[in-house]
């Protein structure tokens, strides 16, 4: 397994022969393969994103019709609090939320990986779970959960002789919602590495045993290490996930107004100024803002862990 | 020290792939794998508890839900009187948005898996000018957050006139760069060269070659680009959002949002708490179900894309 290709420099270039007729006819096989997803590729990604650009280049006023603001929507998005303020946020979901669901995932992975039985196979299972749940039902599912009307947790507090916690005030909520996320990507990304600690050669702990190292060392010092590509790999989409942050503010919403606003994303902020506002070119704007700073956050991500990763 | 246990089970599906055929691990038995069965057992309840009450409020009337303890069952089970319900509300609206729901994520998962296919294909078994060039900018693009783009992608489908149609949800879903990629690298590291080469030399025409020696050994990538996406368009909620304003059209994501929605801020008829619970435990038992029967194929599959 060494074909992964890089992000530079797709490997497997280096000429074998001469070029042929044949090599050429079979380029345009090539072609034809590739061309029905080129298509789509162009139709529904490449062209919304210029058609987002050259929006967000124009403004629409009700008196002036629309005119050529040139960087103009730029400027207002970057010195708009709602905006700058939904960016914060989703960076500090990126904060607390990848590492939750990462540790979780590690610690269970890990645990998985160390342990043989029927009941490391069923909890396998059961982890994984919330993620064949869609993110909606997932979401609304916890905010019954949350709710002070339906939710557990006035009863469950009774016992103790506590009040019960509100976790849908403007506090709380942040960490409500880490907790939905952390609920429902978790297991998938425990997968994930599960698999990758699985295709290690079991040879090497044999001699990390006769060398003396313990479990914890062995996971530490040689597993994690072994792994760190997977890692990056998680971590990446997580992170990219975690920006443009959306659905389940969306629905938690339903029943704490107060706590989440419109603007509570950036992503909400683009959906609202669109189809509450009608202000199509300043969405285009806030959504264009935001798939750059997403691309480069991660491409910056992808290039300081390039020796981690194995990507180039 | 620890002692050396069963060769793990040889037909694990998740090293399939790989075919480590013997494996046998250390560990310490006693304390330490008590603690681990603990850790594991308190893991796997805080995992499977919102489904339990999912399952349990399922089975509530409204007034139920509000009386009751959350985890335990009421003392009448109202389980089937919900499902008729869901027939009779809103002339059973429900079944509507499930059967829209199976249908954008089939054709979308679908079609993305055989644009995939085709794509990975080609880029790995194929050399022709351009492909590094445009093979990385797809790559780059797993990196573009596709809500980015629904917002334009909703200007440009209402310019066109298919905005409240089922294409409008369909043909975006199409799009599956992280499926190419997949696709590409498990094409070249499974399906030989050579093999392709004795194929042509035998005379069978580029198509056939594709047909009948790539295809069938691309099989486990395919299940998986395929459950990655089917599963990508049953959870769209973003797009769907956007795009269709039609009751009869969503999927039912959207539409139980809606009932949500509606039952918070309404009056005492428009509350359909014991529809909402219902409506997604059925909703969420088709996924459930097909991931529990199809365990052999997505857990070596899932992985694919972190293999080395």
């Amino acid at each position: 397994m060494t074909a992964t290709a890089t992000i530079v420099a797709p490997a497997g270039r280096a000429p074998r022969e001469r070029r042929s007729r044949l090599d050429v006819r079979r380029q345009r096989w090539g072609w034809l393969f590739v061309s029905p997803f080129l298509i789509v590729f162009a139709l529904f990604l490449i062209f919304p994103l210029f058609y987002a650009f050259g929006m967000s280049l124009f403004t629409t006023g009700l008196a002036t019709g629309t005119q050529f603001t040139g960087i103009g929507n730029y400027v207002k998005a970057f010195t708009d609090p709602l905006f700058l303020e939904g960016m914060l946020r989703v960076l500090a979901f990126a904060v607390v939320m990848i590492p939750a669901q990462l540790i979780v995932a590690l610690i269970a992975a890990l645990v998985l990986d160390s342990l043989v039985s029927w009941l490391s196979k069923a909890s396998r299972l059961l982890i994984f779970a919330p993620y064949a749940i869609p993110v909606v039902i997932g979401a609304l599912m916890w905010s019954f959960l949350y709710s002070p009307r339906f939710g557990p947790a006035g009863t469950l507090f009774e016992l103790f002789g506590l009040p019960a916690p509100d976790f849908l005030a403007s506090g709380t909520v942040f960490y409500s919602l880490v907790n939905i996320v952390t609920w429902q990507w978790s297991g998938y990304y425990m997968i994930v590495i599960y698999a990758a600690l699985r295709s290690i050669d079991p040879a090497i702990y044999e001699a990390a045993r006769i060398d003396g190292a313990n479990g914890l060392q062995t996971a530490l010092r040689i597993k994690i290490p072994m792994i760190s590509s997977s890692m990056v790999m998680v971590i990446t989409f997580a992170l990219i996930g975690t920006l443009q942050f959306f659905t389940e503010p969306v629905v938690l919403r339903n029943i704490a107004q107060g706590a989440i606003d419109a603007a509570y994303t950036p992503n909400m902020y683009a959906y609202s100024l669109a189809f509450s506002y009608s202000q199509f070119n300043y969405a285009s704007t806030i959504a264009f803002s935001l798939g750059i700073l997403v691309f480069a956050g991660s491409f910056v991500f992808l290039f300081l862990t390039r020796k981690q990763s194995g990507l180039k | 020290m620890s002692t050396f246990t069963s060769p793990a089970d040889t037909i694990d599906p998740l090293t399939s792939h790989e075919n480590h055929s013997v494996r046998s691990r250390g560990r310490r038995r006693g304390g330490r794998r008590i603690g681990s069965s603990v850790f594991l057992v308190i893991l796997a309840i805080y995992f499977v508890v919102p489904i339990w009450w999912l399952f349990v409020a399922a089975t509530k009337d409204t007034a139920g839900l509000f009386s009751s303890p959350a985890f335990w069952f009421d003392g009448d089970f109202a389980l089937f009187q919900n499902i008729a319900e869901l027939f009779t509300h809103q002339g059973g609206i429900y079944w509507r948005w499930l059967g829209n729901s199976f249908i954008y994520a089939f054709a979308g998962g679908i079609g993305a898996t055989i644009l995939a296919i085709l794509a990975g294909y080609g880029f790995a078994k194929y050399r022709f000018r351009g492909r590094s060039a445009i093979f990385t900018i797809i790559l780059g693009s797993v990196m573009v957050p596709l809500t980015a783009l629904v917002i334009p992608t909703f200007i440009l489908l209402s310019q066109y006139g298919i905005i409240n149609t089922p294409w409008a949800v369909i043909l975006p879903s199409l799009l599956s760069p992280f499926g190419v990629y997949l696709m590409r690298v498990y094409t070249q590291d499974a399906v030989p060269d050579e093999m392709l080469e004795a194929a042509r030399i035998d005379g069978a025409g580029e198509i056939r070659t594709f047909f009948q020696v790539a295809l069938p050994l691309l099989r486990p990538a395919i299940v998986t680009v395929l459950l990655l996406s089917v599963v990508g368009t049953w959870n769209n909620f973003f797009l769907p959002l956007a795009v269709l304003t039609n009751e009869q059209l969503l999927p039912v994501t959207v539409g139980l949002n809606r009932w949500t929605a509606l039952s918070n801020a309404g009056a005492g008829g428009e509350q359909v708490w014991n529809l909402i619970t219902t409506g997604a435990f059925i909703s969420v038992l088709p996924l459930l179900l097909s991931f529990l029967f199809l365990q052999r194929y997505w857990q070596g599959g899932l992985a694919l894309g972190s293999l080395k």
